[in-house]
């Protein structure tokens, strides 16, 4: 079976189909990490994107047990690579790409120039698009959605899951925006008890004096289209509670202390951006998956982190209170772990580390 | 500069010297950019390196150059003489860091406040020995295989024990690797170790980590402890064998997100333990499928089960270079990132941060490059020209040279690679190697340069993939791809209606236009035809390090058929395209490069921009600031044609890299392409043997009697004709001739019976063989026919020694006058005949004034480096003017090569050490893997230098004679009293003894090697108490030639420097009688050769 994506401006590029026989939308992003399309198909902030990877061979390794995938499911909304490996070889495959997107209805493409596709964004900047293997559909942005809402649990879940070690005691809540699932094993990782809310969940609220510190996870789209997380965010900072940002939870935090986000041309949506630790001579490879990024960085914080190539904002750092965020991925998957360091300096400076 | 290296003005670079097995051109690529890195600093260079064909050894790149061996003596002496500030040890290789080491541990460079730049000496030590490396390792909680070294079979018992079944045996000193095997129990245990035993003193009982994957990462770090992984490659061989004789892919294949990042983190976390400075490789065994379920995250423990958050992995540290290496160069060139240069500028304490990213010009040198194509190296053998050498590949390397394909499918990478060895194999599923009677399952099992050929075969014969893995413990996902490349080829020969979208799948697969016109029983030509009537053509990509994410403005280009646009606009007329010399092999190598890029940097001169096309990651030729457009792609016709098509050049250049790109020269002409230089139907009437021999007799010069046959008897009444001995060269032999000399009509039949060796399909050339005859190079530049400048230099060993092995003399100490105005004078008549326009070199046989002509080549030779570098006169340059009609007539270079006040002399280098079983006799086929130059007062000091640089040494313990002949041993006669007159034991055979015993010569008589009789030359070899053997062998002499044989094998096995040809004996006698270590002068290059 073959499809096409179409891009705005009625650009058609055919390709080979190895996903499920239905049509997707949603703004066309490339990310060129070369390992890990699992970590990111199942990560939520893809939400309403379809996905260009730019490594030209997908598939190599299969798919893995769903205990080590970002969430419980795909959320891109299209996959396109120029090559697609049908037969995977590692011990811990347990089915082919192409059956697993095939399971859960999302389409995808073998486009062989994804180069062009790439080159095309860059120049553009990000665009809508739309893969069409059966009825054709409208174009969408998906920013203009609460991609939030969409992703986010819908349930108060309690874990304590790390059997490896101790409990601490310590008790943090995570805000679901979407988050990945790495977030909450890293934290669990560090002996800390994790409570993972909805996104619109006024911890303060509900769950007074009951925890030492709130981490605002990753998710998809616009942050201002999280109004409610921004607003019970802004009451934590009043109330002096410990923050961590993360991504899209950087943005949140950045947005509820009084900054401004934008949306970049194309995004940063790879393993291999270099960040610059300010007041340092370091500089570390992060994981990065964003549209937005920070402009006016709220007054009382500073900035953390720079992004080296574009001089982008990468974090930021309250200068006197716990209050900090990072636009990349600590927690990585995929990607590389330079800045795992992150959970474990908030720890501290939240008091919960041991 | 940063602070606390200002005061570093003047640094020391050690180069790696010559070329040989296991040290190769990477590293020309890495101290060229170490000292373009430092000269950028205004740091004032001075470099070790007697590798006279290196780039590094250019005017242009460092500021002093010594041609002299990189060894303590030598080293020493010039650092009394430079006093440099600051030394690099790093780039290379394993020579470079060996003697930097030994420096070290003297306290040279305390002595004489040097400062060792990059990391630190105590961090190499470490990295160097096994057991400090395994403590250290442990120390920060990483494991490296277990290994007990043990002296008896009780102790071997209980060390298996200790480790589990099965386990790994290795014979520490062994010759090539006897002794070694993979025990399963006790018993096999017991019989290996026993055998093992018996010949050497211990043994090293290992984990054995069967079909493990073997994965490498090149790491970088900065004195502020900044630290990335530039790149990850795959094996696609398992473990076992070693990594320069792997197939290679980058970045890894098999690998998912978790195993890349661990064993990334994993590399780091020791790069920064050791406080690495630089350049850091770091390998890995890692087990595919684990069987304990080991492992956590980075930092903690590596032992429990694979957790909750983690999937398990298994994985050892095999090995860390704290230095460039192979890998690395491989790792510069398939990922974009100037590693090198990168490495020098941290070894000057700079941050990676403040380092300018000259590839992409608008991102950061601190980041980790990211691929959109992948790429496969592939070992260059040639290991069937060695007589005797075994072929069995494991883990000591043996290939001589490699390629790199990029492409943006595994398969279009895999076949481009294969077709880019040079070898007529057209791609995976060629049969050309499949030749030597073994079974498909057997060239499976035994690892051998034939292997990968093998798979294709056996897919095709129907094994599973599961099957193929088992026997080769390549992981199926290669055998897949392979398989894929299989079934579309079977698939192809049913193919009746050829459409454009299959077009495009096969060449999306890499399949090239000949493959698939064999399918049709069509030519690749009419493929081609065909293909661009379709419109189907390769795009023109960027290996840009960033996968696209910005605009790029590198230069480094490769095609694929996975695209449908083109990264960059054609150059039209003023391109002009270099063609390069392909991978490195016996018989071409680094000094091809250096033409192609002086080649390229004189286009300058003519407002050209230069266009490369080569696909040797080991190359300066391929660095991203040689030429204006580096195309790494290979060098068939396709690739040119499909390159020349999409630049419409002013034109292209086919003599400045060896023998592939001028073999390239007449279907490049034929398909429409402008050939600068002389035209390609000049170049095949020198090409053609009958042409030329034909135009010889045309302008009466002389010449070998010769002529081609296609039977047996008409070959035997030629011999008769012109009598023994004769030179045949046989037609058939994949990868070049396998010529040899036949002294009788005996030795030629036994030759000829072998089967089809002679036949109308594979006729043999024959011509008569002269002895005692001289052999002389004759080099030159011409334009449109007339001689502009030429050099003459001439051999120490007589005819029957290839030219690429010879000791080369210039200026000549023993021609003639007359000689030498008759050698010039036909130099000048061919070049008028052959209408001349470029470099040409001629080799000529003289004996007693006259001369004959015995080969040409209408193209720079392997000896231009050398004879451009010793006379000041830059050949390359000259025919870059002669390309463009632009030479003048300037008699003031004629008279420049005549009176040279110095001597210099080239000396090949020899890898036989590492080929097990192979000859080390000279003869006609050539043998060495690269070469020296030294300079001196006399030939004598010279020669001494470039054979100390070599692995030389002058005798001190004891000297082994064994002359086979009456006439070895009368000519020898002179010799042998010089021997005796050092005050040395001698020592010789039965024979040799006697004779030397009537000259009132005392000499220990030995016994054979098979006489087995003590005392016994192996004892004596083994025992390291000679350090001389000369091994004279009688041609005619057959009877003795296996014993011979095993005492030449011997000598190399134990490490002893042996001479095999009486001239290059006699110069070396003469060498060590007259000079002592103290006489070789301690001069630079510009103190020999004004500019």
């Amino acid at each position: 079976m073959t499809g096409k994506l179409i891009l705005e401006g009625n650009f058609i590029f055919e390709g080979q189909s190895f996903g499920a026989p239905l049509s997707g939308v949603g703004e066309v992003v490339f990310s060129t990490g070369m390992v890990g399309y699992p970590e990111s198909l199942t990560d939520p902030s893809y939400t309403g994107q379809i996905l260009i990877l730019t490594y030209p061979l997908i598939g190599n390794y299969g798919v893995f047990d769903k205990r080590y995938w970002e969430s419980d499911r795909i959320h891109v909304s299209g996959l396109i690579v120029s090559s697609y490996i049908n037969t995977p070889s590692h011990f811990l495959n347990t089915m082919t790409l192409s059956t697993w997107l095939k399971k859960e209805s999302i389409p995808a493409l073998e486009i062989s120039d994804t180069r062009f596709l790439t080159q095309k964004i860059r120049s553009h900047g990000t665009m809508l698009g739309k893969m069409v293997l059966t009825e054709d559909i409208s174009f969408h942005d998906p920013n203009t959605d609460n991609l939030v809402e969409r992703v986010s649990i819908k349930t108060v879940t309690k874990e304590r899951g790390n059997p490896q070690g101790e409990w601490r005691g310590k008790r943090l809540i995570l805000i679901d925006c979407g988050t990945k699932r790495n977030i909450v094993r890293s934290l669990l990782k560090r002996g800390v008890e994790v409570i993972t809310v909805p996104w619109n969940f006024d911890a303060t609220e509900n769950l007074p004096h009951s925890f030492d510190g709130i981490v605002i996870s990753n998710g998809p789209g616009d942050p201002t289209m999280a109004k409610e997380t921004i607003e019970n965010v802004r009451k934590a900072l009043n109330k002096k509670i410990p923050l961590l940002g993360i991504c899209l939870g950087h943005q949140i935090l950045a947005l509820a202390g009084g900054g401004k986000a934008y949306k970049l041309k194309f995004g940063h949506r790879s393993q291999n951006q270099p960040c610059l630790l300010a007041e340092s001579k370091r500089c570390y490879i992060t994981t990065q998956n964003h549209g937005f990024a920070i402009g006016k960085i709220p007054s009382g914080f500073t900035p953390w982190f720079t992004n080296a190539n574009d001089g982008s904002n990468e974090g930021i750092k309250h200068k006197t209170l716990p209050f900090m965020s990072i636009q990349f991925h600590p927690e990585a998957c995929p990607g590389p772990t330079d800045t795992e360091w992150i959970f474990d300096y908030f720890l501290e400076r939240a008091n919960m580390s041991s | 500069m940063t602070e606390g290296m200002k005061n570093i003005k003047k640094v020391l670079i050690l180069g790696s010297g010559a070329l040989k097995i296991g040290e190769a051109g990477e590293f020309d690529y890495s101290g060229s950019q170490a000292i373009k890195a430092l000269k950028e600093e205004r740091i004032q260079t001075v470099l070790i390196n007697p590798n006279i064909a290196t780039i590094q050894t250019s005017k242009f790149l460092a500021d002093t150059v010594y041609f002299l061996p990189v060894k303590d003596y030598f080293v020493e002496k010039i650092i009394e003489k430079e006093k440099p500030d600051g030394i690099l040890l790093s780039f290379g290789g394993q020579t470079a860091l060996n003697c930097g080491l030994s420096l070290s541990k003297k306290g040279v460079f305390a002595k004489h406040y040097i400062t060792v730049l990059g990391t630190p000496v105590s961090a190499i030590l470490i990295t160097e020995d096994r057991e400090k490396f395994a403590a250290h390792l442990q120390k920060i909680g990483i494991t490296t295989p277990k290994s007990l070294a043990v002296k008896n079979i009780k102790q071997a018992l209980k060390a298996a024990e200790t480790i589990g079944f099965p386990v790994m045996i290795r014979a520490g000193f062994a010759l090539g690797g006897q002794g070694s095997g993979v025990a399963k129990n006790e018993q096999e245990l017991f019989l290996i170790a026993q055998k093992a035993f018996s010949f050497v003193p211990q043994i090293l009982v290992e984990e054995y980590l069967h079909h493990y994957k073997e994965i490498e990462y090149e790491v970088v770090r900065d004195t502020d402890d900044n630290c990335i992984a530039v790149c990850n490659m795959e094996n696609m061989d398992p473990l076992g064998i070693h990594t320069g004789d792997s197939i290679v892919v980058a970045p890894s294949q098999t690998l998912t997100n978790f195993e890349y990042h661990y064993l990334r983190a994993v590399a780091i976390r020791i790069v920064r333990s050791l406080r690495i400075v630089g350049e850091c490789n770091v390998q890995f065994a890692l087990n595919p499928k684990p069987s304990q379920w080991r492992v956590a995250s980075v930092g903690e423990s590596e032992t429990g089960p694979a957790n909750w958050s983690n999937p398990p992995i298994e994985y050892y540290v095999i090995e860390v270079n704290a230095r460039l290496s192979r890998s690395s160069a491989l790792a510069s060139k398939a990922t974009g990132y100037p590693l090198a240069y990168v490495a020098a500028k941290l070894a000057l304490k700079k941050n990676l941060i403040t380092i300018k990213n000259k590839i992409t010009h608008i991102t950061q040198s601190c980041f980790e490059p990211s691929l959109d194509y992948v790429v496969v190296k592939i070992p260059r053998w040639d290991i069937e020209k060695f007589q005797g050498a075994d072929e069995r590949i494991g883990t000591g390397m043996k290939s001589v040279g490699e390629v790199m394909g990029i492409g943006r499918t595994f398969e279009e990478a895999y076949q481009k690679a294969i077709r880019m060895l040079d070898l007529d194999l057209d791609g995976a599923t060629s049969t050309l190697m499949l030749t030597n009677g073994k079974t498909t399952e057997e060239l499976l099992m035994i690892p051998t340069p034939r292997r990968m050929f093998a798979i294709a075969k056996a897919i095709k014969n129907g094994l599973s993939v599961q099957k193929i893995y088992s026997f080769t413990g390549i992981d199926p996902w290669f055998l897949y791809r392979i398989k894929h490349i299989v079934d579309q080829e079977k698939k192809l020969s049913k193919t009746k209606i050829f459409t454009k979208e299959h077009l495009w799948s096969l060449k999306r697969l890499g399949f090239s236009d000949k493959q698939i016109g064999n399918a049709f029983h069509t030519k690749g030509l009419d493929i081609r035809k065909l293909r661009k009537r379709m419109e189907v053509e390769p795009s023109i990509l960027q290996i840009d390090t960033l996968a696209a994410e910005f605009p790029a403005k590198t230069n480094y280009l490769y095609l694929s058929y996975s695209a449908r646009h083109n990264d960059i606009a054609p150059t039209k007329k003023k391109g002009v395209i270099v063609l390069g010399s392909g991978p490195y092999r016996i018989g071409c190598s680094v000094e091809f490069d250096w033409t192609s890029v002086i080649t390229a940097m004189n286009l300058k001169t003519y407002g050209k921009k230069s266009i490369m096309i080569n696909c040797n990651p080991e190359t300066v030729s391929t660095d991203y600031d040689i030429s204006s457009k580096l195309y790494f792609e290979g060098l068939t016709f396709e690739d040119i044609a499909d390159i020349y098509d999409f630049e419409c050049p002013f034109g292209v250049i086919v003599s400045m890299g060896g023998q592939t790109p001028n073999n390239r020269a007449k279907a490049l002409k034929a398909y429409g392409c402008i050939i600068l230089g002389t035209d390609p139907a000049d170049i095949d009437k020198a090409e053609d043997r009958g042409k030329f021999s034909k135009l010889l007799d045309e302008i009466g010069i002389e010449q070998p009697a010769w002529n081609t046959f296609a039977r047996l008897d008409t070959v035997l009444s030629f011999c008769e004709k012109v009598g023994y001995p004769v030179l045949i060269r046989p037609s058939f032999v994949l990868s070049g001739t396998m010529m040899r000399i036949c002294y009788t009509k005996e030795e030629l039949t036994i030759l000829l019976s072998k089967e089809a060796f002679v036949s109308k399909d594979y006729p043999i050339t024959v011509s008569k063989f002269i002895e005692e005859a001289k052999e002389i190079e004759f080099d030159a530049v011409a334009q449109g026919g007339r001689v502009i400048v030429s050099v003459i230099s001439e051999h120490v060993e007589n005819a029957g020694v290839h030219s690429g092995d010879a000791t080369i003399v210039l200026p000549p100490q023993k021609i003639y006058i007359q000689t030498k105005r008759a050698i010039e004078d036909v130099g000048e008549k061919i070049a008028r005949a052959l209408f001349i326009t470029g470099p040409f070199n001629i080799q000529f046989l003289a004996k007693e004034n006259n001369i004959q002509v015995i080969e040409i080549n209408l193209r720079s030779s392997r000896t231009f480096p050398f004879i451009s570098k010793v006379t000041g006169i830059d050949f390359i340059k000259l025919s870059v003017d002669a390309f463009f009609h632009k030479t003048k007539e300037n008699p003031h270079l004629k008279k420049r090569t005549d009176f040279l006040p110095f001597v210099a002399v080239k000396v090949p280098q020899f890898s036989f050490t590492r080929l097990t079983g192979a000859d080390p006799v000279l003869h006609v086929e050539m043998a060495s893997t690269g070469e020296v130059a030294c300079f001196g007062e006399t030939v004598e000091e010279a020669f001494l230098k470039g054979d100390l640089a070599t692995g030389g040494k002058i005798p001190e313990k004891g000297i082994f004679i064994s002359l086979g002949g009456e006439e070895q041993k009368h000519a020898f006669l002179e010799n042998a009293q010089k021997l005796a007159a050092l005050h040395l034991p001698l020592f010789a055979t039965e024979k040799t003894a006697a004779f030397l015993k009537k000259h009132g010569i005392h000499a220990k008589r030995l016994y054979k090697i098979y006489e087995q009789k003590s005392p016994n030359v192996l004892h004596y070899f083994q025992k390291g108490i000679i350090d001389l053997a000369i091994n004279l062998i009688e041609r005619e002499e057959k009877k003795a030639a296996v014993d011979q044989y095993t005492i030449r094998r011997a000598a190399i096995d134990y490490n002893i420097p042996l001479f095999t040809n009486r001239q290059k004996a006699t110069l070396f006698i003469n060498a060590i009688t007259q000079e002592k270590h103290s006489d070789l002068l301690v001069k630079s290059w510009d103190e020999y050769v004004r500019a």
